[in-house]
């Protein structure tokens, strides 16, 4: 369960967070969608605390926190609960894949080194990389890196999976072997919150959409609700221009 | 022409015999210039008001010395102010020098080396629930190492050369032994031409093992 209360950022005197509320029940898939600059990647980051907010309350799992007064040690109880899957990957540089996933089983959790390897062979194989364990990230596609990303964020059993545009560094032929990924977390349950602009993707595997704009929430609901028969003006200029450039990448395709 | 070759081999040998304090003076002077300056250079990264500047004054004091005058500072005039210090032994002194002015170059080289790595480096670590001290010494540190790396060369290859000037405070190395025997012989070129190969030697030396050192920290980023 992830609850968050009346949260409010700013970058100098622009705001990008608006009196945000959001309810994400456990085992819930939420897809958030909307314009470059909307603040969806940062309402995101504000749940791990990797962005500063300037006010509101963040609850996730058991670990309830102000943001406007927390020590260190608050937010590091609060990222405990929640893994993150980043735009650009983000894999130890200087580790391989097998070290990436239980490097914090390893540091964090003290996990014996056996236990921990076992682990992360199984998440690997899950994620359909045993056979890369030993190699360094630079050695591999950018669509194996997010998945050795994705078995990293599973290792730590998070409450909650954030996942911040994870297909938008990939090449188009390497973007569906994570979303393939993501879609069988989907079905067990894994409770996931999905920065995309991957609108068939959010309308597949999301239980809930929410469309953001200007730093405000603009509207939530089903996917049917948001994406297939949207009322708000705001939502639908968007689809609109989400859909014309679909469009578009498809006749560049044909010709 | 006034050249010897048959003595310069000769007293190889005898200037040679001094390179072990040569390399003592530079190794020693290198591994306290290594960790003062990796604090100095953690504390200026650091956003903690105060402290910051603290750091930024002691990089400016100890770049902005000449060598020399800080070695004359530490050895004849600490003593003057704290007379228990004149105890002191000169090779004490020419370390805590050396120490000094080369871990000012490093903190800044060092810093250079941590802002290069990838911000997303540590974000990742803490969405996976680490604690900074954890991801700097297991993934920032190592990464910044490789690319701090020609630069830390290119000072210890400098403090090699500088350790000579340790001979002003009474210290017999390699330039000082060189000097005992010119002054003794009279036969400056071949002498002074034996002690800077040596330390040509030294720097080829040094500059393989770097290679190798390069080669090894660089194996996880290749492709």
């Amino acid at each position: 369960m992830i609850k968050v209360r009346n949260l409010t950022k700013h970058f100098d005197d622009k705001q990008v967070l608006n009196d945000i509320n959001l309810d994400i029940r456990t085992g819930e898939v939420v897809a958030i969608i909307g314009p470059s600059g909307s603040g969806k990647s940062t309402l995101l980051r504000c749940l791990n605390l990797l962005e500063k907010p300037n006010s509101g309350t963040i609850e996730i799992k058991d670990v309830k926190l102000d943001t406007q007064k927390y020590k260190e040690r608050d937010a590091y109880q609060l990222r405990q609960q929640t893994a993150m899957v980043f735009q650009h990957y983000n894999l130890f540089k200087n580790k391989t894949a097998l070290r990436n996933v239980i490097e914090s089983l390893l540091v964090s959790k003290k996990m014996k080194k056996e236990e921990a390897i076992q682990i992360g062979v199984d998440l690997l194989k899950r994620v359909g990389l045993e056979k890369q364990a030993k190699q360094y990230p630079a050695t591999l596609s950018g669509g194996q890196q997010q998945r050795v990303s994705i078995a990293r964020a599973l290792a730590v059993k998070p409450h909650a999976i954030l996942f911040d545009e994870p297909t938008s560094a990939l090449d188009p032929e390497l973007v569906n072997e994570v979303l393939q990924v993501i879609r069988e977390l989907a079905k067990d349950d894994t409770t996931m919150v999905i920065v995309t602009h991957e609108m068939q993707f959010a309308k597949e595997v999301a239980d809930h959409v929410i469309f953001m704009a200007d730093g405000h929430i603009i509207e939530q609901g089903t996917p049917e609700q948001v994406i297939e028969h949207s009322l708000n003006p705001r939502t639908q200029r968007f689809l609109r221009q989400m859909g014309d450039e679909t469009d578009g990448a498809a006749r560049q395709k044909r010709m | 022409m006034n050249f010897d070759l048959q003595y310069m081999l000769e007293i190889s040998l005898q200037i040679a015999k001094f390179i072990p304090i040569t390399l003592v003076l530079a190794i020693i002077s290198m591994v306290l210039a290594i960790i003062i300056g990796l604090v100095v250079a953690l504390i200026k990264n650091s956003n903690i008001f105060g402290i910051t500047h603290l750091a930024g004054l002691y990089i400016s004091l100890f770049r902005g010395m000449p060598t020399l005058v800080l070695l004359f500072i530490i050895y004849y005039g600490l003593p003057q102010l704290f007379p228990s210090l004149s105890t002191m032994e000169a090779l004490t002194a020419a370390i805590i020098g050396f120490s000094l002015k080369e871990s000012s170059y490093l903190a800044e080289i060092f810093r250079a080396g941590l802002n290069s790595v990838d911000k997303g480096q540590m974000e990742a670590g803490l969405a996976t629930g680490m604690k900074r001290v954890q991801i700097y010494s297991r993934i920032i540190l190592p990464q910044a190492a490789l690319n701090a790396l020609p630069a830390t060369g290119n000072t210890f290859i400098s403090l090699i050369k500088e350790t000579s000037l340790a001979f002003t405070l009474g210290i017999t190395e390699l330039f000082a032994e060189g000097k005992m025997i010119a002054s003794a012989n009279m036969r400056f070129f071949e002498t002074y031409l034996v002690v800077g190969l040596i330390y040509w030697l030294l720097v080829i030396l040094y500059s393989w093992i770097q290679k190798y050192l390069e080669i090894w920290l660089s194996k996880p980023l290749r492709r």
